[in-house]
């Protein structure tokens, strides 16, 4: 179980992992996620599901610390110890006419099944898809695909156009496009623009948030943000909220507790990771 | 030793109580080692010879599972702790965690005849202690399996593997029942394994205890979140009866302001990341923890004395129990409490959290509490605390661990309308066989009792057994909840 059958680079430092797990595979739906353990001695993470097929789930890992290095450092045919789920509630998705489905770095991946969701259920679809930079664009063709319209912005403009998300989302509806309801999946700060955005222009917009967890099912509350003035937690009660509700500093935040400790972890991982290629290269001959 | 059997009964109550050797307390704090260190055998023959054998005895009526007491005491004494274990080993699955963890106090040793005789609950016959040093030396010595009835070819579901999940695999698994444990996490324990801590319960001594029930034959299945990975239909379409003993969901927050500026923890969070995740020895483990330094733990029952004496061996210099009643109503095993006061844990009664108060980075700064007064007694029979209007005072504090309950898991329930819930969420059940509105399905443990101990759990999944054996038999379906009316 948990084997990864395919593994591949997306970006730098961004992985795609096609893993074996008929359990979750069987019924989880877009907008949900699944809590991994790399390895035996490893923390628990969530990851929000990318894709999947009869027996396999596909998560898509950006490298940021110590536990998504050590996935980094994993193989096709190694298995993970640990992948459980489908948790979470699944994005809502109904029959409103426009959708745009804006996706923002990594976050293009849990982006994708819900725009192909929205693609299914008979709404237009018009993905925004952002990057820093051409090289950190991922999922292009597969957002082509589940969408009718697709829109690139980087950051430097070297891929599509330049600017940012909001950029992008503010002159669709200036050119008065449907755009009947907006989803966003990102970078936290990305998805408070777009809110910010939308809600003066009235649009409904849900967000998927990705706070830090433990075990994932509704037990320790590590995940808790104010939603609407309540605290709401992300593991049982979202990761899909309404945009205009939460209250994204605080998220933040919450986001950033142990920064310094990840930090201090991944370097001194780093430096392990050098010893080992180092050590695997040919003795030189003097 | 002279036969402990020649003694009169007031000879007996002449013996004085064994004291429990344990680690001193300067010692003790710096180390996750267990607290209490166990009886030595000559210790353990000595307490038992204190019995009265008594011919009604009525410890065995505390005991929520109903251990045959005066029988295994006797063979303490005797020195025959192989014919102790199997005794106790009939009625109880989990001897090395009662031992530790069960309140004997308000159970078996509050009904013991040396309690009464005496007029002092400290000195009566320690059995918890008793069965841990049974239950210990059983782990040295190895046990022999108990016999298992032939297979019945029948099978049943058990969500969760906590003390009521892992009660009721047992039971079933030897009337030869197949019993296959479906648990979230990625150990079997439940709350034996986040919640409470190594040093009053060492987590080897639980997988032992999870190992013990592997040789009988239960299959245990990790990651996987019935109500999510798979649906109650679908465990009842496989099996002929589903336990659901899920145990604790959400934790409750104070509702007070601040209540998510970073440093606030749930006592659930605290006591996972240190237990089960090991953040104790971060970076050494992967999980990290934040080393405090004035830490604030809000509620008086042992989950607060657990986190608060955790906190010191993580390192904080000054930890304080707020508690918004007195020391008499707190909750907690007096045990505990004094554990936590040797170790250096101030309390602060009668204060209750009005608000946490936090720095320019969102960062938990001091808690505003204010002093309460004792009215006339609520409902749980403790007296209702009141507000004094300006007494507000902050606690100089960089961590708050919110130790005030949960609620029962809302997984289940959310993804099974068929199963009834009161309106706090606990899966309602029949008392007398633990059925709960939909046919197959029984409950026990903290998914429905809200927040209990772990013997009250374990003695909801003995008689959840029961009820599914007959079930299994008979197919019969009476004396449940009123099933939910299909819409």
């Amino acid at each position: 179980m948990f084997r990864i059958l395919e593994k591949g680079l997306l970006a730098p430092r961004v992985n795609r992992y096609v893993v074996h797990a008929p359990q979750v595979a069987r019924s989880w739906r877009a907008g949900q996620f699944v809590i991994v353990r790399p390895r035996e001695d490893s923390e628990r993470i969530p990851l929000t599901i990318a894709d999947g097929s009869a027996e396999t789930v596909t998560l898509v890992v950006q490298e940021v610390g110590k536990t998504t290095a050590v996935m980094a450092d994993m193989q096709a045919g190694e298995r993970l110890a640990d992948l459980c789920g489908p948790l979470g509630v699944p994005a809502k998705i109904e029959k409103v006419g426009g959708v745009a489905v804006v996706g923002g770095g990594v976050g293009i991946a849990p982006a994708y099944p819900i725009a192909q969701a929205h693609k299914t259920f008979g709404n237009h679809v018009i993905a925004i898809l952002g990057a820093r930079t051409r090289e950190l664009l991922i999922m292009e063709e597969e957002m082509r695909r589940a969408s009718h319209e697709t829109v690139i912005v980087t950051d430097d403009g070297s891929r599509g156009e330049k600017g940012f998300v909001t950029t992008a989302l503010q002159r669709l509806l200036d050119l008065g496009r449907t755009i009947d309801e907006v989803v966003a999946v990102g970078p936290a700060v990305m998805m408070k623009m777009v809110a910010a955005l939308t809600r003066d222009a009235g649009i409904p917009t849900r967000v998927s948030l990705n706070t830090i967890m433990i075990d994932g099912t509704g037990m320790c509350g590590g995940c808790r943000v104010a939603v609407g003035g309540r605290t709401k937690f992300v593991c049982v009660d979202g990761p899909e909220f309404d945009g205009h509700q939460v209250d994204f500093d605080l998220m933040m935040r919450r986001q950033a507790m142990y920064l310094d400790h990840e930090r201090g972890t991944y370097e001194d991982y780093l430096e392990t990771r050098r010893c080992r290629l180092d050590a695997t290269r040919e003795p030189s001959r003097r | 030793m002279t036969d402990w059997r020649a003694r009169s009964p007031k000879d007996r109550l002449r013996l004085p109580a064994q004291p429990m050797p344990e680690q001193r307390p300067d010692a003790r704090v710096r180390n996750m080692n267990e607290v209490a260190l166990g009886f030595s055998a000559d210790q353990a023959r000595a307490e038992a010879a204190r019995c009265l054998q008594c011919a009604n005895p009525k410890c065995v009526a505390g005991c929520p599972v109903g251990i045959d007491i005066p029988r295994f005491v006797a063979a303490v004494a005797d020195g025959d702790f192989a014919s102790a274990s199997a005794v106790i080993r009939e009625k109880n699955l989990l001897p090395a965690v009662c031992g530790r963890v069960c309140p004997q106090e308000d159970q078996c040793q509050a009904a013991c005849a040396v309690t009464k005789a005496l007029k002092s609950a400290e000195d009566s016959v320690s059995i918890g202690r008793l069965e841990r040093f049974v239950a210990d030396w059983e782990l040295g010595h190895g046990y022999v399996l108990p016999e298992k009835k032939p297979s019945s070819g029948k099978s049943v579901a058990v969500v969760g593997s906590g003390p009521a999940g892992l009660t009721v695999a047992g039971d079933l698994v030897r009337m030869g029942h197949a019993v296959t444990v479906f648990e979230a996490l990625h150990r079997a324990g439940g709350v034996l394994i986040y919640g409470i801590p190594e040093f009053r319960l060492p987590k080897e001594i639980v997988r032992r205890e999870v190992e013990y029930l592997e040789r009988l034959g239960v299959e245990f299945r990790y990651d996987w979140v019935v109500g999510k990975t798979v649906r109650i239909k679908e465990l009842l379409a496989e099996h002929q009866a589903v336990f659901l003993g899920a145990g604790a969901g959400l934790p409750n927050f104070l509702d007070v302001p601040g209540e998510s500026l970073c440093g606030v923890y749930s006592a659930n969070e605290y006591l996972t990341r240190t237990n089960l995740m090991r953040a104790f020895d971060f970076p050494a483990s992967d999980t990290p923890l934040i080393r405090s330094r004035r830490v604030a733990v809000i509620g008086g029952g042992n989950v607060a004395m657990d986190s608060a004496r955790m906190a010191l061996r993580c390192g904080a210099e000054t930890v304080s129990i707020v508690y918004r009643r007195s020391e008499k109503e707190m909750p907690a095993r007096r045990e505990e409490v004094h554990h936590a006061r040797e170790e250096g844990v101030l309390f602060s009664l009668r204060w209750a959290p009005t608000r946490v108060l936090g720095d320019e980075r969102g960062w938990v700064a001091g808690i505003e509490v204010i002093r309460m007064e004792l009215g006339e007694p609520d409902a749980s029979g403790r007296r209702r605390p009141a507000p004094i209007a300006g007494s507000e005072r902050v606690l100089d504090v960089d961590a708050v661990i919110v130790a005030i309950g949960n609620q029962p898991n809302p997984l289940i329930a959310e993804s099974c309308p068929a199963i009834r819930t009161t309106k706090w969420g606990g899966i309602v059940v029949d008392p007398n066989t633990q059925r709960t509105s939909m046919k197959g399905v029984f409950a026990g443990g903290d998914v429905v009792l809200g927040a209990a101990t772990v013997i009250l759990a374990m003695g909801e999944g003995r008689r959840a057994a029961r009820a599914i054996a007959e079930y299994l038999e008979q197919g019969d379906w009476n004396g449940a909840p009123d099933p939910i009316p299909d819409e």
